[in-house]
């Protein structure tokens, strides 16, 4: 039997050096020239070689529409190209930044533009403090033992799998007039209420679709840092008969803490940009209730009969502004938070 | 000797037949093609025939979201592309992008004598150039649910009863039958304009630019607030949406949840499918103000693009699907208002046996005839577009409770003069 089993070994490595030929050859070829590159740049050229192509593709595609978006906003006129384009300086910019009183829309010249701003950024609080805290609860519910774990995970998760227009118009569906939650109304012998015309229950509806949609990813992410915590940890609190309240801060929060982050700067990011699920759901309105800066942008740049693509631009960059300030703000608190602990 | 002979006969031969394989290899037109009802299937049927008749040119139409030609066709002509032919809405403002057929079609003078109503709208302003037909002309106008005033008791108002007699006729219909919508009107700024027109509104300064603000825009504006006000109008359909955000009301008219409906002659085909024979409706006559009862026209066109690689063949089919038994029955099939002189002089056999059908397309026939001048004037108007924006974005705030009328007015200037510097820059 061993002798058999030694043959096989043998048998099979020797199998396995044969499918590893061509790996070692195409290993061979590129050896010299990295041998080259390694002598001739040393081993940080090795590394920038490797990460050539992938920085190459986020140059094309990122960096440079990013640098485009920044000439645009120095541009006005309504022709596409930068180069029919006239220069107008930071005209745009003082066009969006033309306000007597920046807590009041009415008396900018860009009322929409601080409507959406204001929106937005009533919107960035609600939702992500929400979304953070109901994923967290979610996650939590979902680690613990319990009967069919897969399939409650699977239907927390299932929502992110749709297309953002599939969920809004699921969810107009329901809400509209003659829609589900009307007729459950009905039956219970309720009036019928115009959920995506009233401004307080349009904004609670966008808020609600946006955590029901993502609800699972951020979960997802909490689940796995709550799986990592070592269990011995819980033993032992257990055995010291530290009560629930206290586990959770004491050892799975701050545990979970590096997760928090990245979910807490993704939800962030991701409330910012709020646009297809809301624009399909109310369009913006009632008025402008539910008028985001993105759907700004939008509209700015691309569905008005003359293209404003200075405006939008300029829009985008003070967007993007505000979003690497709240990064940089997140990023710096975590520090701060890390370097507290180990003193 | 014959090995030799052989070979280059078959040489001879495979060149000749790669030849005239190369010289029948048709040529491909690209259509981009939205629909509403059942023009998209009447269209693919008519260039099934073209093709036969014409076996050198193969034409792809691509039926599009007709969201795909309002914002990714402008951006596809700014860059030099684009299909072949288009159906569009936008004519005047994207004109500089269109072929001009003048030379190249096999006689202008039928063009010209059976379009020329329509060749300003679709034209840079001053040319004289032919850029393609209407598939469909169109006028707004009100359709009425008549099965509701049966029931009501309410007698449907004449031709010459104005707005406010129509706002209070529809809200007693809803009363007495509790129906949600007195009277909806598409959120569109075309659909404002007409009755605004009506009221006295002038839109047009004496210098070509706009001049909006009037009695006459005012007094259509201050209604539109009061019907929302007081429930005649719901704000499901101003107000529910943002911006310059088309918002039509169409689906709760054929749902009955609507007594009287402002919106167009495009709807006739769609309500003949949706509601059936499920109650009696029908297109009324304009309702009227002091200054006139009218609709605004408006309408679709085919157009050659300019940017297009094969402009006799464009031209060709141009040709083809223009002439007058063609268009006749496209017309027919689709219930479409005719766009061609002939054939609205000739009249049109069109194919329904609906009465509700055939009287709807009687009316707007009827309301084509009573445009007043100015409504005639504003497609063919530069910034027609650009002022039709504005008054529904502001004017949709002010249904929704953010804005006060003389805010909106003032609004809606500025909003106008930002798109003309803008464009003029």
């Amino acid at each position: 039997m061993t002798v058999e089993t030694r043959q096989g070994i043998a048998g099979g490595g020797h199998f396995a050096s044969l499918l590893l030929a061509p790996l070692r050859w195409a290993m061979n070829l590129i050896d010299r020239p990295m041998s080259f590159v390694q002598r001739r740049f040393g081993l940080g050229g090795v590394a920038a070689t490797f990460l050539a192509p992938n920085m190459l593709v986020f140059g094309i595609f990122v960096l440079f529409p990013m640098t485009l978006n920044v000439a645009y906003s120095f541009t006005g006129g309504g022709a596409l190209f930068l180069n029919n384009r006239v220069f107008v300086g930071t005209l745009q910019y003082e066009t969006l930044l033309a306000c007597r009183d920046f807590l009041d829309a009415a008396s900018c010249r860009e009322d929409r533009f601080w409507r959406a701003v204001g929106n937005t950024g009533f919107f960035v609080v609600v939702q992500v403090t929400a979304l953070v805290l109901v994923s967290l609860a979610t996650a939590l519910v979902l680690n613990r033992e319990m009967r069919a774990r897969g399939f409650w995970r699977a239907v927390f998760f299932f929502p992110v799998l749709l297309s953002p227009v599939v969920v809004a118009l699921i969810w107009k569906w329901i809400l509209q007039r003659n829609g589900l939650l009307n007729a459950a109304l009905l039956e219970l012998g309720f009036e019928p209420v115009l959920w995506l015309v009233n401004r307080g229950w349009a904004m609670f509806w966008a808020i609600f679709l946006s955590i029901w949609a993502h609800l699972g990813f951020y979960t997802l992410i909490l689940l796995a840092g709550l799986q990592a915590i070592p269990r011995d940890l819980y033993e032992a609190a257990e055995m010291d008969g530290a009560p629930r309240w206290r586990v959770l801060t004491r050892i799975t929060l701050p545990l979970l803490w590096p997760n928090m982050v990245v979910v807490i700067l993704l939800a962030l990011i991701r409330a910012v940009q709020v646009f297809d699920e809301v624009f399909v759901l109310t369009g913006g309105g009632p008025g402008t209730a539910t008028l985001f800066l993105v759907q700004y942008i939008y509209e700015t740049g691309l569905a008005q009969q003359v293209r404003n693509l200075g405006l939008a631009s300029a829009a985008s960059i003070l967007m993007a502004v505000v979003l690497i300030v709240l990064t940089l703000i997140q990023l710096l608190a975590s520090a701060w938070r890390e370097r507290k602990e180990q003193r | 000797m014959l090995r030799k002979t052989t070979l280059a006969a078959a040489l001879a031969a495979a060149a000749s037949f790669s030849a005239v394989a190369y010289a029948q290899d048709p040529v491909e037109l690209r259509f981009m093609w939205y629909s509403d009802g059942n023009e998209g299937d009447v269209m693919a049927d008519l260039l099934s025939r073209f093709e036969e008749e014409n076996p050198d040119i193969k034409v792809v139409l691509d039926n599009v979201a007709y969201a795909v030609i309002r914002d990714q066709l402008p951006v596809q002509l700014e860059a030099g592309q684009g299909p072949d032919l288009a159906r569009v809405t936008t004519l005047k403002d994207l004109a500089p992008h269109w072929l001009d057929l003048r030379d190249l079609v096999e006689d202008p003078s039928y063009w010209e004598e059976n379009f020329g109503n329509y060749l300003d709208w679709m034209r840079p302003q001053g040319s004289d150039m032919i850029p393609g037909y209407m598939t469909q002309l169109t006028v707004t106008g009100p359709f009425v649910n008549r099965t509701l005033f049966e029931q009501a008791g309410v007698e449907l108002p004449g031709e010459d009863a104005t707005w406010d007699e129509w706002a209070e006729a529809v809200k007693k219909v809803a009363e007495d039958q509790d129906i949600p919508i007195p009277l909806a009107m598409d959120r569109s700024g075309h659909r404002f304009t007409g009755p605004a027109i009506s009221m006295g509104a002038g839109f047009i300064g004496e210098d070509g630019m706009p001049a909006v603000i009037d009695d006459g825009f005012k007094a259509m504006a201050e209604r539109i607030a009061q019907w929302h006000e007081d429930g005649t109008m719901s704000p499901e359909i101003w107000g529910s949406v943002s911006g310059t955000t088309y918002r039509g009301a169409n689906e709760e008219f054929a749902n009955a949840e609507v007594v009287m409906y402002y919106s167009g002659s495009w709807q006739i085909g769609q309500f003949a499918e949706t509601i059936g024979d499920a109650f009696d409706w029908a297109a009324v006559p304009n309702p009227c103000g002091p200054a006139a009862c009218t609709g605004l026209p408006g309408g679709a066109g085919v157009v050659g693009i300019k940017y297009t690689e094969h402009p006799e063949e464009v031209a060709r089919l141009m040709d083809w699907l223009a002439s007058e038994p063609v268009l006749k029955e496209f017309y027919e099939r689709t219930l479409f208002l005719p766009g061609h002189a002939g054939l609205t002089e000739a009249g049109l056999d069109y194919q329904s046996d609906n009465p509700n059908v055939k009287e709807s397309l009687d009316t707007f026939v009827g309301a084509v005839g009573n445009l007043a001048p100015l409504a005639n004037r504003m497609p063919a108007w530069e910034w027609a577009n650009v002022t039709y924006f504005a008054i529904i974005g502001r004017l949709g705030q002010v249904v929704a409770g953010e804005l006060s009328l003389e805010d909106a007015y003032s609004r809606i200037e500025d909003d106008i003069a930002q798109q003309i510097e803008e464009a003029q820059r």
